[in-house]
């Protein structure tokens, strides 16, 4: 029986669309799951092999061939040896093969019993079949020949030995171990590496985020001058972070730097602080010895002068947002200046607040570029994405640093459900 | 009866914070222009700055112009009679000419920021109201000092580092002054040496090959892109346009491995067409996501009325998109070409040949102990130079450009 409900199925226009919607989309698509989806899920896989940096090159087989005895004398007995040699250390070949053309004007007399003689548009081919090559392994092959015509190096060099072989490519190879998680969660400074990608982060968001806070009040706040000032307290974002980084690393330096020899100056330091290089520094204050991690602070100093343009930018487009006759009604009510900040603005921009500290939090975490180039990792500075450097190309152990990755993928993920349940509707 | 609700208390609280605070900068920006010892009078500043701060609140007239005149002169003669008549020490104590105009620019700085930061306090008993207004001026104040000196020293400090050279480096590492006096191929000898020697030339094209070419594949992709999830309904539309964000909060440092892995095996890696690829791959998705704020905001009416007209979809988009959105266009393009252009980490790992290194590569191998600093500074600012440029020229695009999509650090 009909019924008044319209028909389920789509229309020529809907499917047009999702068709259209798919052309459109798909060259993103593949290239977005090429280079970031398919590495994603490729440091899983890397993460348990024990792969190190090296075994990237290919292994291959190498093949020379020598020939003993006087060429150019008719009648005289030859010697042709054809050396053999696997180049990797680690991995062995397989189903090794080679073939080579003998010159015109000799005749074999015995051959090794792994090759054979074809005959191939009436030239002599010798087929030799090596079979499995172990790592490292070499051997060499002998042919005794019998020369007709006096002969020159060059024909029997010619065309040169290609091998055939074939290797077990070690990424796509099914050996799998736990090896280096093992190696990674065993090592004592791991909880140490931890614990400063801890610190980093919290107080690099938190730091950016107050100053970002406190430079948006002060830009609120119509002057002359106010866009070029603006514009300048963003340099630091826009930049090059190696270029910001290596004056940073200049101006702080312990021989050259301006800020040591102003410190020594004003009798602050004895003798020159190596700001990047020195892990602790005792500091008394008010009588009390505190132990200050001096490379780290100032790792965290760097990010967030680096960043609070960021949060200043944000924050600033909030407030101006705020409707100005909420701040004339308080000021005719009486509000002081804090109290319209405390009870009027912080209520406004507590949202974008919150959102700017979850996503720089997540940013700060995945620092990699600065404390790279401003300490290399050291002096206790090594984050988790520092580490991840240091495993894979310092130490050359691939599946390690695969594997510090994919800690950090683990807490990225648990970062971005917490955004996700923390994000106000209106605010992302 | 509360000592700090006076009013002039602030007056002496601002005096005493912004005339030192004046006599230092105004003092140091003289020693950079002069090669001399620096001689700080900072006891007599402090002495003048009380008593101006204290006359600023007593002394109200109507007349803005009498009032100002009347406060630099007076202050000038405070400071100058403190001193003893030799307020910059015995630094320009030979030139009076040039010890007045930096006395007046001292005095108009100190007398300005005073009278401002003072505003409507007056001297006796105020409101909590006045009060907190007067010490929220002074922090304005103070911050916005604060500000521009931590974000131009580390600049200035480069372009100072990259005119030096090696043994007035080492000498005195707080003389902050630029010599101009010297020969300019002798003062621009850093950048002269990184132009013939290090071939700058070639690493500033590939630089600005890459970028540009990343910035043209991410419209490319991206404009498509963005105009599928703004306008079209396909049924995975909402869960797309919200993992597009989660894709973007990727960091390259965990791609690094398997595609410095597959890139090697596939012979990609040691060449610019591999980081051709590799950059609007990490930009695109923060392309789409901008893009498609902005389409979403076109009314979707103008694009019923080109279908309507007989249009189709291509054509909608190449003429009614994309001529509506040319600003947000455009800043998404200064936006990936600025990250395209500062990228290191990328750069860093896949290129080994000196032929096609990118600046940031570039700069990291001048890092060692055999290259002068001032040549790594010369670098620095030879990378920095062009990014600034563009971002003050066309600051109002990138500013929207920032707050619309950088989340990203």
């Amino acid at each position: 029986m009909e019924t008044g409900k319209p028909k389920k199925t789509e229309g020529v226009i809907a499917r047009r669309e999702k068709r259209l919607a798919l052309r459109l989309l798909s060259p993103t698509f593949l290239l977005v799951m090429a280079i970031v989806i398919f590495p994603l899920f490729a440091n899983f896989w890397i993460s348990f092999k024990p792969i190190s940096l090296a075994d990237l090159r290919a292994p291959t087989i190498f093949v020379k061939e020598r020939i003993k005895g006087n060429l150019e004398q008719i009648g005289e007995k030859l010697v042709i040896e054809y050396r053999y040699r696997n180049s990797s250390m680690k991995y062995p070949l397989s189903n090794v093969s080679f073939s080579d053309i003998l010159p015109d004007g000799v005749k074999l007399i015995q051959i090794d019993p792994s090759c054979e003689i074809e005959t191939v548009s009436a030239k002599t081919v010798i087929k030799c079949d090596l079979g499995a090559v172990e790592p490292k392994a070499r051997g060499r092959i002998i042919l005794d020949v019998i020369s007709e015509m006096p002969l020159t190096k060059e024909q029997f060099n010619v065309p040169e030995i290609k091998p055939q072989f074939e290797a077990t490519n070690i990424l796509t190879s099914l050996d799998f171990s736990v090896s280096n998680y093992v190696k990674i969660f065993s090592a004592s400074e791991f909880f140490e590496v931890l614990k400063t990608t801890i610190y980093y982060t919290f107080f690099g968001t938190t730091g950016a985020l107050i100053l970002g806070l406190f430079a948006a009040q002060i830009m609120q706040k119509a002057f002359p001058g106010r866009a070029i000032i603006r514009g300048i307290l963003l340099f630091p974002y826009v930049a090059p972070v190696i270029a910001v980084a290596f004056s940073w690393v200049v101006l702080f330096d312990p021989f050259s730097g301006s800020v040591n020899a102003m410190m020594i100056e004003l009798g602050v330091a004895e003798k020159p602080v190596n700001f990047f290089g020195q892990r602790f520094a005792m500091i008394s204050l008010f009588g009390f010895q505190i132990k200050l991690p001096v490379a780290l602070s100032m790792v965290i100093l760097f990010e967030v002068w680096r960043y609070f343009p960021l949060s200043f930018l944000f924050i600033l487009a909030r407030m101006q947002s705020i409707p100005s006759d909420l701040y004339e009604a308080a000021e005719m009510d009486g509000a002081t200046p804090f109290q319209q900040f405390w009870y009027l603005s912080l209520p406004h921009i507590v949202g974008i607040l919150a959102v700017l500290f979850l996503l720089r939090f997540i940013w700060t975490f995945n620092k990699f570029d600065d404390i790279f180039l401003l300490t290399g990792g050291n002096a206790g500075t090594r984050t988790l994405t520092v580490n991840v450097y240091e495993q894979a190309f310092a130490i050359s152990n691939l599946g390690a640093g695969a594997a510090v990755a994919v800690v950090i993928f683990m807490f990225l993920l648990l970062f971005s459900i917490l955004f996700i349940k923390f994000t106000p509707k209106d605010e992302a | 009866m509360a000592f700090w609700r006076l009013g002039i208390t602030g007056g002496f609280l601002a005096g005493a914070i912004w005339a030192p605070l004046w006599q230092l900068l105004v003092c140091v920006a003289l020693i950079i222009g002069s090669d001399v010892q620096i001689e700080l009078q900072m006891g007599p500043a402090f002495i003048t700055g009380i008593i101006m701060g204290a006359f600023a609140t007593l002394y109200k007239p109507n007349n803005a112009k009498i009032y100002f005149s009347v406060g630099i002169l007076l202050y000038a003669l405070l400071l100058f009679l403190c001193s003893f008549g030799a307020p910059f020490g015995s630094l320009l104590t030979d030139n009076y000419a040039r010890m007045i105009v930096s006395l007046i620019i001292i005095s108009t700085l100190s007398f300005i920021s005073i009278s401002l930061t003072v505003g409507s306090l007056k001297a006796g008993m105020v409101t909590k109201y006045f009060i907190e207004a007067f010490y929220s001026r002074l922090m304005w104040g103070l911050g916005l000092v604060f500000f521009i000196l931590i974000v131009l020293i580390p600049f200035y400090v480069m372009v100072l580092t990259s005119l030096k050279n090696q043994q007035s480096l080492l000498r005195n590492p707080l003389d902050l002054s630029i010599d101009f006096s010297v020969a300019p191929e002798k003062l621009f000898n850093s950048y002269i040496e990184l132009f013939v020697k290090y071939d700058f030339l070639t690493l500033l094209l590939n630089s600005a090959f890459v970028s540009v070419v990343t910035v043209f594949i991410t419209l490319l992709f991206s404009i498509p892109g963005a105009y599928a999830v703004a306008k079209l309904r396909f049924p995975a539309r909402q869960w797309l346009s919200s993992s597009i964000l989660l894709i973007y909060l990727i960091p390259a440092i965990i791609l690094v491995i398997p595609l410095y892995s597959v890139f090697s095996q596939l012979g990609l890696r040691n060449s610019l067409f591999g980081l051709c690829i590799v950059y609007p791959a990490t930009t695109i998705p923060v392309a789409l996501y901008m893009l498609k704020g902005y389409f979403s905001g076109l009314p979707s009416e103008l694009d019923d009325a080109g279908l309507m007209d007989g249009l189709t979809r291509w054509q909608i988009i190449l003429k009614i998109s994309i001529p509506l959105s040319v600003p947000a266009i455009a800043s998404v393009a200064l936006y990936v070409f600025m990250i395209a252009w500062n990228e290191f980490l990328f750069a860093f790992m896949f290129l080994d040949d000196v032929k096609i290194f990118t600046l940031s590569r570039g700069i990291v191998s001048l890092d060692s102990t055999e290259v002068p600093r001032q040549h790594l500074m010369a670098a620095a600012v030879v990378a920095t130079v062009p990014v600034l440029f563009i971002f003050l020229w066309f600051e109002k695009f990138l500013v929207s450009g920032l707050t619309s999509g950088s989340v990203k650090g």
